[in-house]
């Protein structure tokens, strides 16, 4: 090995972390190790404290560093996702550069996962020695520094998207919102009364809909979604597609009498989730923000029934010049913005796809969102729970849990709400009804505050609560006598017996999916789906919010299912973590990138393709190719690939790499032949 | 294509005519089967529950002779569904747990027999049919399309589950069967009782039991309006037509839903004799619902309404699209 | 060296994102595996450079694990495919060299599969166990034994 690492001074730091590791791992002996056979490649201070992570320990690095003109430091502890950050400070603090220290993983590694003590001791000196080899190579590295734009875009208008555009509106800063549908809103504007507390839904969300509206910071761009990313964090340029309305927005004042006059009336497949009328051109509902209906080409009889025809809209139309333009194209738009922030949502379940349920075969299986249509007082039967007919009201209704959620054949996760959401419906049916009420239900699951309190209650109310997962839900009597119409087949797991229970209605709880589009989109943003295409998060437990990607966060739904509090909690985190990186001005960023040594490159263009964040590009004047580092990522794919050896990974170089491979052999390493 | 054939002993007698109708079309379809030679009983549906070791020993000798008997094919194919899953069954076991692999082959050794465990490929005769000569063979061979008969597809209880080798695409309401019936020209019903129960021997052990589980099904056919049961199992087959006058009987009912094998349909639409495929066996007659086969031109397919607009009364239904 | 006896040493290449932190929560987890195996951190399981495997073989290890993200998680969204069809071309190249490709695994562990990356690295050990050490030509052969070897 050449061999320029001769002056370097380094220092071993043994963790005992109690019992965690000297339990299992010879702890003296890995440092007498240290200090005794690595006194050769520049080890002058090894030493073995008890908690190397505490306000002593860390002082003991510091000390020895100035003390002892430490150039290097090996922490064996805990896994650097734990303590790195730790352990940088302290050299940092000493006035060493951080990323000259390096830890040595034996706790998780090693002490808890091995249980022959010296065996385990073997293997800790291995990778202590495998530590200093690549701390020797390690390089002085700074953090990058990048400008922060004000400004933020937020897609998605549900009430995550609500919350982190108000939030970040009201600090003072530009916010550009972005809704697929033609009003902001959501899901939640959908339903009829929210759990655990029973308040109306609209009443609570309309307020934050026309806030954002009005705000003098938010900018609405609803009808519209997004087509191209570019940029890296703290400088994104977005093209937002914005589609045509056929309604001039600017001039329509939102009268309505267009609607009225259209003489088209087509099943709402969207807001009234199919069991609701809207006209050709309509407003999805009547709070809908903007307030600026939206006209439907696919059902208006001027594109319909060849060109030309009707017209009653713009014959209607009130305002100069007329508001309604037949030929209205998409348009694109461009937004530069510094952070984004998705909360895109979720789809629901389709309930058609297990069959033995009969939705969409059996006219009484309704699923979840139809109900909440059909309890909402601004829904299709302005608030009557009523069977398919229109009219009759049920006297026996049976709510169905966990459909396509916690079943192997369909979703694995479970959808969070169903639970709280099925007990909600089956108050509001007995309520409207006076209907008998059987919820069939897996596991009842009411984690949050009062929500347990609200499903006694319904307990109370006298809804049947059956355990036990349904079979088939079914029209076919099993004798003449057997009185329906339909029957919810089911095992009663603490009674223990099949049950099958005679209703005139059945209400799926059909569970939360991500968008249908989810990793199209994750792809524009550059982020990862699981592969059930949830948004993944940096972190599972410590950073929900962030995403992969610096300066994409994750709100709502998209990242997993979750109820409003949580989406609300949610939004207002993103903005938070939004409004720290604008108020910072410029941003730090791990200095773990790639970057090209041109003397170097041939100009093969191999890597040029290797890329998914575009940070690599090709200069043709000078033949050679140029990695930018604010777009880079640090993943060293590029590096690997280069056959000239010309691309470097600071923080992951070759020369690291390699050396601590041959560290960590030491104790077998081959003998060359003797030539 | 080339396949060995266990025909069960259903088929040598009561499901008589899914055999002749079978081998009257195996023809068409260019279907050529192998008896296999010397076989046993299968052991039905209840040995297996009362001498496990045995009764695979019992089938195992079916697959050893089989697989001796396999030249150029390793596909060994069943129609009746009791017969198909114990073969199956026998095989995936024996392939799952060398142990049990061991002990059937001591066993099969006394009678210099062996049998190795995934040799074969044991399949249904519905799915040889769909998935192997598939629909466009099928279509074309149909002279006499069944235009305005409308047929409930069922499929019973054994074939689509467990589905060792995942072949079929839901098991809770498969649509294997109708796809082959709409290639027929036939108009296959939705309806939602295409796997369930037919009673099995419980016409023997507890009758009232059967009775119910066979009027369910006869009703439900009825009531989705279907002009006969296609089926693909002698017991199905048997449950359903032999026992649809006691059924009626003991529940003073009057259903008259005949119950044919889908091979016969097959040998109709490729324009076989009706005699030639064995109908004219069934206990509830088929004539008449067989008259009403149109020999005019198809019905016109409904063109896909592109919007839904407001029914006469009451709430839309869901899109089923 | 009998066969039972053999400890194989094997060098694992863990991504800083989801099989490091998968083997973080094994540890965590308590979940006890072979001590065979010593971890190496990069980013991602494309930073693998197939010279750094031939490194560890050539050094002392007698297998290589390469641990990534699942298919379709990478948290640099595609990269772990490229080290998928790295490690298909080196295993080619592996055995040309006379060297049972089998010695060199890939798999993939997310970060809560902490058993499951437990349980890869002990199939590992066992595999390469029964591979038996790995015959490299720089190994140094005792003389009396690589007499036995030439004669017949």
């Amino acid at each position: 090995m050449a061999d320029n690492t001769q002056q370097e001074r380094v220092g071993v730091y043994v963790c005992h972390c109690g019992s965690n590791i000297a339990g299992v791992v010879d702890v003296q002996s890995v440092a007498r190790f240290a200090a005794e056979d690595l006194k050769g490649r520049g080890v002058v201070v090894a030493r073995d404290y008890t908690f190397m992570c505490s306000v002593t320990g860390q002082e003991l690095i510091e000390q020895d560093i100035r003390e002892q003109g430490l150039t290097r430091v090996v922490v064996a502890a805990c896994s650097p996702h734990l303590h790195e950050g730790t352990f940088r400070g302290a050299c940092g603090r000493a006035g060493l550069n951080p990323y000259l220290a390096e830890m040595a993983s034996i706790r998780e590694h090693v002490a808890w996962v091995h249980t022959d003590k010296a065996v385990a001791t073997a293997k800790a000196k291995a990778i202590v020695n495998g530590a200093v080899e690549r701390v020797l190579r390690n390089e002085p590295l700074e953090a990058i520094r990048v400008p922060i734009e004000a400004g933020t875009l937020v897609v998605g208008g549900g009430i995550a998207g609500l919350q982190t555009a108000l939030e970040i509106a009201e600090a003072g800063y530009p916010v550009h919102l972005v809704e697929r549908e033609p009003s902001i809103g959501g899901h939640m504007a959908q339903f009829d009364k929210t759990f655990p507390t029973l308040d109306c839904a609209a009443c609570i969300l309309t307020p934050k809909m026309a806030a954002a509206g009005s705000h003098p910071h938010i900018q609405l761009h609803t009808w519209s979604e997004v087509e191209k990313v570019e940029g890296y964090v703290g400088n994104y340029t977005v093209t937002v597609k914005k589609k045509p309305r056929y309604v001039l927005e600017d001039v329509c004042t939102g009268c309505g009498i267009c609607i009225e006059k259209c003489p088209v009336l087509v099943v709402d497949e969207a807001h009234d989730a199919g069991i609701g009328y809207r006209k050709a051109i309509y407003t999805p509902f009547a709070q809908a923000v903007p307030n600026i209906p939206v006209l439907d080409p696919d059902t208006c009889t001027y594109y319909v029934g060849g060109k030309g025809g009707c017209r009653a809209c713009e014959k209607f139309c009130p305002t100069e010049p007329n508001s309604i333009v037949f030929d209205q194209q998409e348009e694109r738009i461009t937004l530069r913005v510094g952070n984004i922030v998705l909360a895109t949502g979720w789809d629901l379940f389709d309930a058609r796809r297990i069959h033995q349920y009969g939705y969409g075969r059996l006219a009484n299986v309704f699923t979840n969102l139809e109900l909440e249509r059909m309890c909402n007082a601004a829904g299709p039967t302005g608030g009557k729970v009523v069977l398919r007919d229109g009219q009759t009201a049920p006297a026996r209704v049976g709510i169905v849990h966990c459909v396509g959620s916690r079943d192997r054949n369909y979703n694995n996760w479970c959808s969070s709400i169903c639970c709280m959401q099925s007990v909600k419906l089956a108050h509001l049916v007995k309520e409207r009804t006076g209907a008998e009420v059987f919820n069939f239900y897996i596991d009842m699951r009411t984690p949050a505050k009062d929500y347990d309190e609200f499903y006694q209650r319904v307990l109370d109310e006298g809804v049947h609560f059956i355990r036990g997962k349904v079979a088939e839900v079914s029209d076919v009597p099993r004798g003449p006598d057997e009185q329906g119409p339909l029957f919810v087949q089911v095992e009663d797991t603490l009674a223990g017996l099949q049950r099958r229970i005679p209703v005139d209605m059945v209400v799926l709880s059909a569970g939360l999916e991500p968008r249908r589009d989810s990793k199209a989109v994750g792809k524009t943003f550059g982020i990862a789906c699981s592969t059930n295409g949830w948004f993944i998060e940096k972190h599972a437990k410590l950073d929900p919010i962030a995403t992969m990607t610096e300066g994409v966060f994750v709100a709502g739904c998209a990242q997993g299912p979750k109820d409003i509090p949580a989406s609300v909690a949610q939004g207002a985190a993103a903005a938070a973590r939004v409004l720290s990186y604008i108020r910072q001005g410029e941003l730090a960023l791990e200095p773990v990138r790639a970057s090209v040594n041109e003397a170097q490159c041939s100009g093969c263009r191999l890597c040029n393709g290797l890329c998914p964040f575009n940070a690599i590009s090709f200069i043709e004047e000078r033949r050679v190719t140029e990695i930018n580092a604010a777009l880079c990522q640090g993943c060293g794919t590029c590096v690997a690939a280069c056959p000239a050896g010309a691309i470097s990974g600071s923080g992951f170089s070759n020369e690291q790499l390699l050396a601590q491979i041959e560290g960590l052999l030491l104790d077998v390493a081959r003998v060359p032949e003797p030539a | 294509m080339k396949a060995l054939f266990y025909p069960g002993c259903a088929m040598q007698r009561n499901a008589r005519a899914y055999l002749d109708s079978l081998l009257a079309i195996r023809a068409d379809i260019d279907l050529e089967l192998e008896e296999v030679a010397d076989w046993n009983c299968c052991g039905a549906t209840e040995y297996m529950s009362v001498h496990r070791v045995p009764a695979h020993a019992l089938i195992g000798r079916n697959l050893a002779l089989a697989q001796r008997q396999a030249a150029d094919t390793k596909l060994l194919t069943a129609g009746c569904s009791a017969c198909y899953l114990n073969l199956a069954k026998t095989d995936t076991q024996m392939r799952e747990d060398r142990k049990l692999e061991v002990t059937v082959n001591e066993a099969l050794a006394a009678g210099d027999l062996h049998y190795d465990a995934g040799s074969l490929q044991v399949r249904h005769l519905l799915d040889v049919v769909c998935h192997d000569i598939g629909y466009a063979a099928v279509k074309e061979k149909v002279v006499k399309p069944l235009y305005g008969l409308k047929v409930a597809a069922y499929y019973g209880c054994q074939v689509v589950r467990p589905d060792y080798d995942d072949r079929w695409d839901s098991h809770e309401h498969p649509t294997a069967m109708d796809r082959l019936l709409a290639a027929l020209g036939a108009e296959p019903v939705d309806w939602a009782l295409k796997t369930q129960c037919c009673g099995g021997h419980m016409t023997v052990i507890g009758p009232d039991v059967a009775y119910g589980l066979i009027r369910r099904l006869v009703h439900g056919a009825a009531e989705a309006g279907a002009d006969l049961v296609a089926t693909l199992c002698p017991m199905c087959q048997l449950n359903l037509d032999a026992y649809q006058v006691e059924m009626n009987r003991h529940f003073h009912a009057d259903y008259h839903l005949p119950v044919l094998y889908f091979t016969q349909l097959m040998g109709l639409a490729f324009g076989h004799k009706p005699a030639d495929l064995g109908i004219g066996k069934e206990f509830v007659d088929a004539a008449p619902a067989l008259a009403k086969i149109q020999v005019e031109a198809p019905p016109e397919a409904k063109a896909k309404r592109k919007r839904r607009h407001r029914p006469e009364d009451g709430l839309p239904m869901p899109r089923m699209e | 060296m009998s066969e039972s006896a053999f400890e194989p040493v094997i060098i694992g290449f863990t991504c800083n994102w989801c099989s490091y932190r998968a083997a973080d929560l094994a540890g965590t987890s308590r979940i006890k595996y072979p001590p065979n195996v010593r971890l190496i951190r990069v980013m991602c399981s494309g930073r693998i450079d197939p010279t750094f495997v031939l490194k560890a073989l050539a050094d002392g290890a007698d297998g290589v694990m390469i641990a990534g993200c699942h298919p379709g998680e990478c948290h640099y969204l595609e990269q772990n495919y490229k080290a998928l069809r790295r490690h298909r071309l080196l295993q080619r190249t592996l055995a040309q060299f006379g060297i049972e490709p089998e010695r060199v695994r890939l798999t993939w562990a997310s970060a809560a599969e902490g058993a499951r990356f437990a349980e890869e690295v002990g199939a590992m050990v066992d595999e390469v166990k029964k591979l038996g050490p790995l015959n490299w030509p720089t190994r140094p052969v005792p003389q009396s034994e690589a007499a036995a070897e030439v004669a017949p």
